[in-house]
Parts: structure tokens; sequence; C-alpha cells
């Protein structure tokens, strides 16, 4: 029985997913648009929002060119790497409490790993695997570069990743995700949201902008630079493989921004929802509406720093990564660590 | 800052312009106070663009009381560039005795120099605004007298800008 619900569940996620994902991809056009005071795609379709559709059907219509030396084997594997982890990252985030439907109690999270934060961590430093494989089998000396400054990214920033989530793991003593965001249930003195944002804010930013360098988006998106690497990693791919790169793009960003939810802002957790005294089941679809709510709030930061920010150089990045971060986020943990000690 | 092999660091950042994060704020409440701002496209079908008198569109004749002004005297041929106009004289009992019985502008070749309007010494060709041009093959390019006169009421505003600026 649990077999089954957990394959519905993946079918809905992974069904929901696509969706917002192709949505996402609209709403970045659009919105980019209008930042440069542009009106954007607006012929497809009312308000141009049939224009994702009419891309993916494109994308499938198209012809798959593999370069003549290329290796051919890594080619294709490199997007499917890209996107099976891009969604198999929202095997363990929680988008809400139990839901009692049909008679069941329904646990709103796929795998309930103890170790939730451990794969999320795993999961992800794999995605690069897929930019770097890319980049290498293509045999072109600026998908090659693009998978390099990809790796040596992810060393300098991952570090200070992990560091920062250590705040969060030493207040909550847990590695399941469910139960950190139960731990942000609470309130301070009594009406202030116990999120973790509050109590780990320098985690928070440090958090936030690493998951900016993993998802490859703007200020760090050396791995695809287009003025410098004409396409970086994905230049030689074309069609469907193209379009599973975009989408893995578009789903880390989602994947990402479900984590910082979870983490930091209190994952499904709606505040003052108890208050209203409603049904446990209309409770637990306004919490998954919560949930969404902020995934898209965190999604919209992630595409206004897009259109605002110019690039990073590679130097930058490498100094920001190494001698910012990662002092902060070791600080980071010792002052949590010292606060604990004095006031428990 | 390299400045003769030395690093010079610039001064004028304060200690929150160096950590950076108060600044990228401030940088998406611009970008953001922009998604509000009118925007400057054209919706380009339902919306045409409409130029001011100044604009050099496809050359046209001008035709007054139901007979064009041109006199065929052949100037515009003579010193078009690009030898896209074609005209052929022909004798008639109006006041001006001559007029052209064929005039045809191959509008693939014509590029816009406004030369012909610039000769004519009978204000007979001008450059009109429209510039919506479509042609199947290079047949329908080439633009007889059918095509190309035009009332002068419709020409007004390119007449007066021309008395006013030549």
């Amino acid at each position: 029985m649990t077999l089954w619900i957990s394959l519905i569940q993946i079918v809905v996620v992974v069904g929901v997913l696509l969706f917002v994902v192709t949505n996402v991809a609209y709403l970045e056009r659009r919105i980019s648009a209008f930042m440069q005071n542009r009106v954007g795609p607006n012929r497809v379709g009312p308000f141009g929002l049939l224009q994702m559709p009419a891309d993916v059907v494109k994308l499938l219509m198209k012809e798959d060119i593999v370069p003549k030396n290329a290796t051919k084997a890594i080619h294709d594997l490199a997007p499917i790497i890209s996107i099976g982890v891009a969604l198999s990252t929202f095997a363990v985030i929680p988008f809400g409490d139990t839901i009692e439907l049909f008679g069941m109690q329904i646990r709103l999270l796929i795998a309930d790993v103890n170790i939730g934060i451990l794969y999320l961590l795993a999961i992800t430093s794999l995605g690069v695997y897929g930019v770097t494989l890319a980049g290498w089998s293509s045999n072109n000396k600026y998908s090659l570069l693009g998978g390099l400054r990809s790796s040596a990214q992810l060393i300098s920033y991952e570090l200070s990743m992990g560091l920062s989530i250590i705040g969060v793991l030493m207040i909550s003593e847990t590695l399941r995700l469910d139960q950190i965001v139960h731990k942000q249930a609470g309130y301070f003195w009594g009406w202030f949201p116990a999120w973790n944002i509050f109590l780990q804010p320098v985690a928070f930013i440090i958090f936030l902008v690493t998951a900016f360098a993993e998802t490859n988006r703007l200020p760090f998106d050396l791995p695809e630079a287009e003025p410098e690497l004409v396409g970086g990693y994905h230049t030689e791919y074309s069609g469907l493989k193209w379009g599973m790169f975009m989408l893995a793009e578009y789903a880390n960003m989602i994947a990402s921004s479900a984590v910082i939810t979870s983490l930091f802002l209190g994952g499904w957790h709606f505040p003052y929802i108890e208050l209203f005294g409603l049904s446990p089941f209309v409770t637990s679809l306004l919490q998954i509406l919560a949930f969404c709510v902020k995934v898209s709030i965190v999604v919209l930061v992630f595409i206004v720093i897009r259109w605002t920010l110019p690039r990073f150089r590679y130097d930058q990045l490498m100094n920001l990564g190494w001698k910012v971060m990662l002092p902060i986020s070791l600080v980071n943990v010792l002052v949590t660590g010292l606060v604990m000690l004095l006031f428990s | 800052m390299s400045f003769n092999g030395k690093m010079v660091r610039k001064k004028d950042l304060t200690f929150w312009q160096r950590i950076y994060l108060p600044e990228i704020l401030k940088g998406m409440r611009l970008t953001i106070a922009q998604i509000f701002r009118p925007k400057f496209t054209h919706n380009f079908p339902e919306e045409r663009f409409k130029p001011p008198a100044s604009f050099r569109g496809r050359p046209v004749l001008v035709e007054e009381n139901g007979v064009e002004r041109c006199v065929a005297c052949g100037l515009c041929s003579r010193v078009c560039p690009a030898l896209a106009i074609e005209v052929q004289a022909s004798e008639t009992s109006l006041e001006k005795e001559r007029y052209p019985i064929k005039f045809e502008i191959n509008m693939v070749r014509c590029i816009f120099c406004g030369f012909c309007e610039e000769v004519c010494p009978e204000e007979a060709i001008v450059m009109s605004q429209d510039y919506l041009l479509v042609f199947n093959n290079q047949e329908e390019a080439v633009f007889g007298k059918d095509k190309l006169l035009v009332p002068a009421e419709k020409l007004s505003d390119r007449l007066e800008f021309l008395r006013q600026h030549r």
C-alpha cells in the first residue's frame, strides 16, 4: 500500500514539477522583458501563456546534432544525469504535514530518509557531473572550459554550503528535513514565527549565495557565460537534449528554493493558522499552499537577482568562496555552538 | 585596480558598499521598479509606427487634379544611383506638354536615398511615409504608375517639410 502511495506521490510531484518548470521559464522571460521595458512573449495564446508548450514542441521536433568528434555515449548521458539529479532532489523535500485522504494518513514526503540533508548535499553535488561531462564529451574548447569552470566552482562553494547548514542542524538536532520543519513551528515571545532565518541569518545568506552558484544562475553562471564561452557546456547540444539541460536548470532552481524554504523559511508552516480553528484537511491544504507560495517567492528572488546583477569574474567567485564565505560560515558554526553552550 | 604594476585599491567604497548586500537590494529595487514603467515596444501589426515627415519611405509620384505633376524630364532616372527608375516621355495637350507614358520604379533596386526627390524640378516625385513593402517575386516589385500615383493631399506632410527645409 505504501508503495502505491509513494508511486502516486512521485507521479504527482514530477508532473506538477514539469508543469511548473515550463511556467517558471515563461515567467522569467516575461519578468525580464518587463524589467527591460519590453513586452516579452505575448503572441502564443492569452498573454503568451502557450509560448512554453510551443517551445517544448519545437524542441521535440528539432534535429539532435552530435558533433563528429564527440564521445557519443557520454554526450547522450550528460543531460540525463543533469535532469535526473535535478528531479531526484525533490524526493526528500516535505511539502506538507500528514494529510488525511480516503481514511488514510498520508505523509506529504516521498522518501522519509533519516539523513535527508546529507542526501540533498550528495545528490546536488552529483549534478555537476552532468555539466562537466557535457563539456568534456562535446570535444569543443568552449564547452570544455565551461565544464571545467563548473567543477572548480563546485569545490569553492560546496564547502561553505555544507558548513552553513551545520548551524541549522545544531539548532534542530536532526538531519531529517521534516523534523527541521517541525522545529520551526513555534513562536518567539508567543507571536513571532520561529523560522530558522531569524535564528541563523548569516547561514541563510551564505546558503542563498551558494544556491545561486549551485544552480548556475546569473551572478555565478560561469559555466555557460554566453559572452565568453558561446554557450558554455551546452554549446554543442540541440533539440531535446538541450531542452533537458534547460529543464534541469529551472528544476534545480525550484529545488534550491524548496530546500531554502524547508531549512530557513519554516517549510510548510502557515503562521497563526491554528488560531482560525480550521478542520485538519483544510489546514493541510493551506499548509501546502503556504509552501508553494514561499517557494515561488524564493524563485522570484532568483529571477530578479539574475536580471539585476552582472556576472562575477572567475577570480572574484573564488575569492568569495574561499576567503569570505568559508571563514564566515566557520565563525557562524562557532558562534552558534557558543551561544547554545551558554544559554542551554 | 592596477596602476604602474602596483595594486591600488579605490578608497571611495564605504563599508556597506564593500559588504555588497545592501547594494544588491538597491539594485533589486531598481529592477522591480522598472517592471511597472511603460513599455517601449510597438505591438507591430496592431500598432503602426507613424513616421515623421522627414522619413524617407517608398518614392511616389504626386498626383494633382487627377494628373501627375511629372513632366518626364528624366532627371530622376539619370540621378538614381541604383538605376531603379525608368521613364518614357510622351506628348500631351495639357499646359505641361510632356508627361510620362511609362514610369516604373524597381523597388528591389531602390535604396531610398531620396536623390530623385532632391533633383526633381517639379516636386513631382517625393518620398512617402509608406514603409510596408512586400512582394512575392521580382515582377511584383516593379511599381508602375498605377501604384506610384498618390494624390497630393495625402502627401501634405512631406510636401510641407520639403518647402520648409529645402
